[in-house]
């Protein structure tokens, strides 16, 4: 029962608004402490972990490339390409990025596209664009939060499709240690109703958006 | 054979030459070119650490991202000099060489590691883009780098936090966290009721995957506390569903928290949004409906 302290202390951090960081660590430190464990092995623990998932960290190597090319215009580039089609709408361009993104995922290719390689130099701008061409200057804050939204809900609901990808392996793994066998093709086909349901959703709001913005 | 060996040098070399721009920069952004050595040093030489070792660098940086000194740079309007539309080109060779990587490096297992195609495959295309952008463009040697420093002090201490939560990860499982939140929701459930297994399934891996940034963490836990033994065994539910179902619950958790920094918080970052949390806000509206979808289609499978 004493360990549950570690959640309250990221709650409460969290609350009292201290460094994530700090609430993260702080927390390890006071469930260790609860359970028992020597603070030497704590930290040891925590540091091996760290080391082991480094290559989260690793999608970071794209921004002297994104800077670059910032640099050089593309973020204005895609403002403009945007500009001539008069027809494409804020919520229409991220309906259709909602679908290319589960569709890719659906396939497992989540790394083609995401915050970094695609949303902020790409997407996000002509987001901004159609939105403004319609005459909705003040509403750049709430697109970019919604295109940033799109790619997380496409990429969430698109990737379990994908046999492969990590979270399939874990419920496979986790289950076998249970003893019951379940296919990794099992998994993703019941992950299709709620990427419908997903596209669906979020489909409908992206349509609300312009409905929002004035015509 | 190239595996994350590569991924890591590249991305140990990135972090370094960010840590040399940043005490180069006037005035010098110590405490920023401090946190971009650390993790230059852990992609270089993590392994060569030791555990404890790398315990240490993360207080490190965990000190130097609460003592408020890492700091976003103030914007300045670097000048653009325009270029055409071979500038989308030039912007789809990353995903387009993560695309071709991908699907092609599975098939010489031999010289690469299969299970890490998709990072080699993106540090490859990094380092293609950059070769073309030096050779197309002719901007000075730092400016890729000196660009992408202004893009990562935006990002700032959040790029660390996901590695941060797993490793706390690691310590709750060593600690027993999940078994005693595990009994506490078991108990919790109304004897007998399946409406409320599910509930306390869907709703307790969304909740949990809130606290901890990630539906991986809570899986295992909702999975002992209640979908193994309550809605698999007592209910005699389909495995397959159960496990599916519960993990998009938690994804529907993903959504709601800044916890989940690398989905949430950087790309607020990112987009230079003034709500840090802007995109947790924008995405609580689709969450909370499709986590209900996620209970009642469930509910409707098992009944």
């Amino acid at each position: 029962m004493l360990v549950l302290a570690g959640i309250l202390v990221i709650a409460g951090g969290f609350l009292l608004r201290f460094n994530p960081l700090l609430v993260v660590l702080a927390s390890a430190l006071v469930t260790g402490l609860a359970a028992g464990l020597d603070p030497l092995r704590i930290v040891s623990v925590f540091g091996k972990a760290f080391n082991d998932s480094r290559y989260v960290s690793a999608i970071y190597i794209v921004l002297p490339v994104i800077g670059l090319l910032e640099r050089y215009g593309l973020q204005a580039r895609a403002r403009e390409l945007i500009g001539r089609f008069a027809r494409v709408t804020a919520g229409r361009l991220l309906i259709f990025y909602l679908l290319f993104r589960q569709v890719t995922a659906a396939l497992g290719l989540v790394s083609i596209a995401g915050h970094a390689v695609t949303v902020r130099p790409l997407v996000a701008p002509m987001a901004e664009a159609a939105a403004e061409g319609r005459g909705a200057v003040d509403q750049g804050e709430r697109v970019k939060a919604l295109t940033a939204a799109t790619d997380n809900v496409g990429l969430f609901f698109g990737e379990d499709i994908f046999i492969a990808i990590g979270s399939i392996l874990l419920m496979v793994g986790v289950l076998q240690g249970y003893g019951i066998a379940v296919e990794p093709f099992d998994l993703s086909v019941w992950a299709i109703p709620t990427a419908v349901a997903a596209f669906l959703i979020h489909g409908f709001r992206l349509h609300l958006l312009d409905r929002r913005l004035p015509k | 054979m190239i595996g994350l060996n590569l991924v890591y040098g590249v991305a140990g070399s990135v972090f370094a030459l960010f840590a040399v721009l940043a005490l180069a920069d006037a005035p010098r952004r110590i405490a920023n070119a401090a946190f971009y050595a650390l993790l230059s040093v852990s992609f270089f030489a993590g392994d060569l650490l030791g555990d404890f070792g790398n315990g240490l660098l993360v207080i490190a940086l965990t000190a130097i991202a609460a003592s408020g000194r890492f700091r976003a740079r103030p914007r300045e309007a670097s000048p653009e000099r325009p270029r055409g539309n071979a500038l989308f080109a030039a912007a789809l060779i990353i995903p387009a060489t993560a695309l071709v990587g991908t699907l092609l490096f599975k098939q010489v297992p031999a010289l690469v590691d299969a299970r890490q195609a998709t990072l080699v495959a993106l540090a490859l295309g990094v380092l293609l883009a950059l070769g073309i952008g030096y050779a197309w463009l002719r901007p000075g040697l730092a400016t890729p780098f000196r660009e992408g420093r202004r893009l990562m002090d935006d990002v700032g201490w959040a790029a660390v936090l996901p590695q941060m939560l797993a490793s706390l990860g690691a310590v709750f499982a060593i600690a027993g966290v999940g078994d005693v939140v595990g009994g506490l929701v078991g108990g919790a459930i109304p004897e007998g009721s399946l409406l409320g297994a599910v509930a306390a399934y869907a709703v307790g891996m969304a909740l949990f995957t809130v606290v901890m940034g990630n539906a991986f963490a809570a899986f295992p836990v909702m999975a002992a506390a209640v979908g193994v033994p309550i809605l698999m065994r007592q209910f005699g539910g389909d495995p397959a569903p159960v496990a599916a179902i519960g993990m998009l619950a938690g994804f529907c958790g993903t959504l709601m928290t800044p916890m989940a920094a690398n989905f949430n918080l950087v790309p607020a970052a990112l987009l230079e949004l003034k709500d840090r949390n802007g995109v947790v806000k924008a995405q609580v509206p689709t969450a909370l409906p499709l986590l209900l979808f996620n209970l009642a289609l469930l509910w409707w499978v098992l009944s």
